[in-house]
């Protein structure tokens, strides 16, 4: 009983102890900048936290290592206090709560995934704390009238509807017909309106509409359905298992349609899962490290993709970029309001305009960045089977021509 | 849209029935320790990704994953025995409700665990093995589908001999009748049980590789394979492996006629939907049959 009690007393001193020296912690402490971040370190997002955590942790390196920001004559550096937010949108918001109310953080970096930052808006937006995020992407998130969000990608509605030009294009300009499979998130959803939106824009006519599920890996119904009905373009949006599925039974099925396009390519690892079957799909893309945008840290796409790569061992997929691209974004509204006045800083926030080696940077009055186009690239294979992502569209930043229509299986 | 076009009638009585035959391998090991040690193993769909998992593993390191057929029962058997040893020897006896909760407890664990070993991405194992075309191109089985059915049937042949000829097999079937005379005839049921949730695992494994070959594996798709294989058995009954492979081939061909017709976002949701319809009617069915007992 006696040890019990000691036990006991030991740990509530202990976090008496804990909670003081927390609250210690504050927006600006010395010469550091404190930003806070939830992130999905562990969960069904942490694959992609992982990515965004890396793509924030260079850009800090980096920004230090080049002379930190500099505000009122004093130079700063960035430091970032991450939480896992086990890809639950609950406790994401709960930890934006803490890292705002316990730890006095001023200033946030987005989560991963356009759910957690819907969780979390509200919560910054409660507190007047600016926050810039990478991974939200969500037109969702943009309607809603938040003054202290900014999103340095641009919205989900734009990721695919360049592909529906594109095929109205390749077809002299005559109206297409679209084959939908989409899974029912808010993201792919909202990828769907800008489809629709395209579709009804160009006169063209959907033939198919599918929502898939959750729990999606097994779409061979949409494909039969496809195979049947034969359009002209055929659009997949489900995250990683969306592509990773459509890939697998096109192929298994021998389903020929001129145009597929898809998102998540690259987090899905496309053509390193599915080599040559991966062939001729377009993905659209946040950014691709052969688009020629440059900025003063990083200098552009090709080296920031060879330093993410010497220090993290693989390729930088646009989770990371854009990540990396948050912070160039905190340091010259930082810079530019020369405060630390949470108020000043989003008024400085609000009117960035910027290039940076992931894009330009401009943000429209719901907090999207409305000055960078989305790309499409599409996988091709040489001889030997090694396949690469070239960007196809838009013409601007190609760097291959696109392959249209894709070969029927019969004669590959 | 199915009448408009016949063959994708074809297609989806033929892909169903191969699904089926994949989902009945996994609903029989169900079956199988359910009648024996009366425990409903919600963990089932996630044994079955952990089996899938090490198919995966075999195709990285360049095995060809179709190898994972033979390899992971046989991982997957010693982890079975290993959850009974640990936790469902504790659970065995009593009633219905701490068992699912002890399994609910492990399928929890077995998702973060895997999560946490192998990462949240999506990934799958590529066989290479073609596809088969039917009626000019119109209608396409791949061939790691065919493939997944026929090694599923062998399987189920082999423990359904197993089970009627081997000393295990009669003491695991003489366990399911009556535990108390089996062991008072000598049965060590303890052992009895830990094989029969080794030889469900083992089962798991199987299918899980077969699901990596012909679909995607995920640490948290392993809840549709549970309650897949849960209405599967509640249709068939214990112990009927007949039923377990017609009602299994059933639900295959309802999955994907539901998901031609209704759309693919009510997919899972039709399989839930008729998972209570079926209940629904059992109950029925049970009251007036107690009523003529009256």
């Amino acid at each position: 009983m006696k040890i019990n009690k000691l036990i006991l007393s030991f740990i509530s001193a202990v976090a008496i102890l804990l909670s003081t020296s927390v609250v210690s912690f504050a927006k600006v402490v010395g010469d550091k900048i404190v930003l806070g971040a939830a992130i999905s370190l562990t969960g069904k997002y942490s694959s992609n936290g992982v990515h965004t955590q890396n793509g924030y942790n260079m850009a800090v390196d980096r920004i230090n290592s080049m002379g930190g920001v500099k505000v009122g004559g004093k130079t700063y550096k960035f430091e970032i206090i991450y939480y896992d937010d086990e890809s639950n949108p609950k406790r994401a918001a709960q930890l934006a709560e803490r890292l705002i109310s316990q730890d006095g953080v001023e200033f946030m970096l987005g989560p991963y995934s356009s759910g957690l930052t819907k969780a979390i808006a509200p919560v910054t937006e409660k507190y007047g704390v600016p926050m810039v995020e990478a991974n939200g992407a969500s037109r969702s998130l943009f309607t809603k009238g938040y003054k202290y969000l900014f999103a340095v990608l641009a919205p989900a509605n734009l990721y695919l509807d360049v592909a529906i030009d594109l095929a109205v294009e390749k077809n002299n300009g005559k109206p297409v017909t679209v084959a939908m499979a989409f899974e029912q998130d808010a993201f792919s959803q909202d990828v769907r309106l800008g489809v629709l939106d395209a579709i009804e824009r160009t006169g063209s006519k959907k033939v198919i509409d599918d929502k898939l599920p959750k729990e999606l890996n097994d779409m061979a119904a949409t494909l039969v359905k496809v195979k049947q009905m034969k359009p002209d373009v055929l659009v997949v949006s489900g995250h990683t298992k969306g592509a990773l599925t459509a890939i697998r039974q096109i192929a298994e099925m021998k389903v020929d349609v001129p145009m597929l396009a898809m998102t998540h390519c690259d987090a899905a690892k496309l053509s390193k899962q599915h080599g040559k079957n991966s062939q001729y799909a377009l993905c659209a893309s946040q950014w691709h490290k052969t688009l020629t945008y440059k900025d003063n840290f990083f200098k552009d796409g090709m080296k920031y993709a060879a330093d993410f790569q010497k220090e993290f061992g693989y390729d930088p997929p646009y989770q990371s970029a854009e990540s990396s691209a948050a912070l160039l974004v905190f340091k010259d509204a930082f810079e530019r309001a020369n405060s630390f006045d949470k108020k000043k800083v989003r008024d400085a926030l609000a009117a960035t305009n910027m290039q940076t080696f992931y894009g330009n940077i401009k943000f429209a009055p719901g907090g999207q960045n409305v000055d960078k186009p989305m790309v499409l690239f599409q996988v091709m294979c040489d001889g030997s089977g090694k396949c690469e992502n070239k960007v196809v569209a838009p013409t601007k930043w190609a760097s291959a021509k696109l392959i249209h229509p894709i070969p029927k299986w019969s004669e590959r | 849209m199915v009448f408009q076009y016949p063959m994708i009638t074809v297609q989806a009585c033929l892909d169903g029935l191969l699904l089926g035959i994949l989902f009945a391998l996994i609903a029989y090991g169900m079956a199988l320790q359910w009648g024996v040690m009366n425990i409903i193993n919600i963990a089932q769909g996630d044994l079955v990704i952990l089996g899938g998992y090490i198919a995966y593993f075999m195709y990285l390191y360049g095995i060809h994953p179709a190898w994972g057929v033979i390899v992971s029962p046989i991982i997957m058997y010693f982890i079975g025995v290993g959850i009974y040893k640990l936790v469902i020897n504790k659970v065995v006896d009593r009633d219905l409700f701490i068992s699912i909760l002890a399994t609910f407890g492990i399928s929890i664990l077995f998702m973060q665990l895997m999560n946490f070993a192998f990462g949240a991405d999506v990934v799958l194992a590529n066989s290479g093995y073609g596809t088969t075309m039917l009626f000019d191109n119109n209608v396409t089985l791949p061939n790691s589908k065919i493939f997944s059915a026929f090694i599923s049937i062998v399987f189920a042949i082999c423990l359904v001999i197993y089970m009627k000829k081997s000393k295990l097999g009669r003491a695991i079937r003489a366990t399911a009748q009556n535990a108390r005379a089996a062991k008072i005839l000598g049965v060590d049921t303890e052992k009895v049980y830990a094989a029969t949730f080794g030889i469900n695992a083992a089962l798991c494994g199987v299918a899980g590789a077969l699901i990596s070959i012909t679909f995607t594996i995920h640490p948290y798709m392993g809840l549709p394979y549970t309650i897949r294989s849960f209405m599967i058995v509640i249709v068939a009954g214990l112990g009927n492996l007949p039923g377990v492979a017609m009602s299994g081939m059933g639900l295959g061909v309802f999955e994907e006629f539901a998901d031609y017709i209704l759309g693919t976002e009510f997919r899972i949701g039709s399989v839930f939907l008729l998972l209570v319809l079926i209940l629904v009617y059992r109950r029925f069915k049970l009251s007036r049959k107690r009523e003529y007992l009256k």
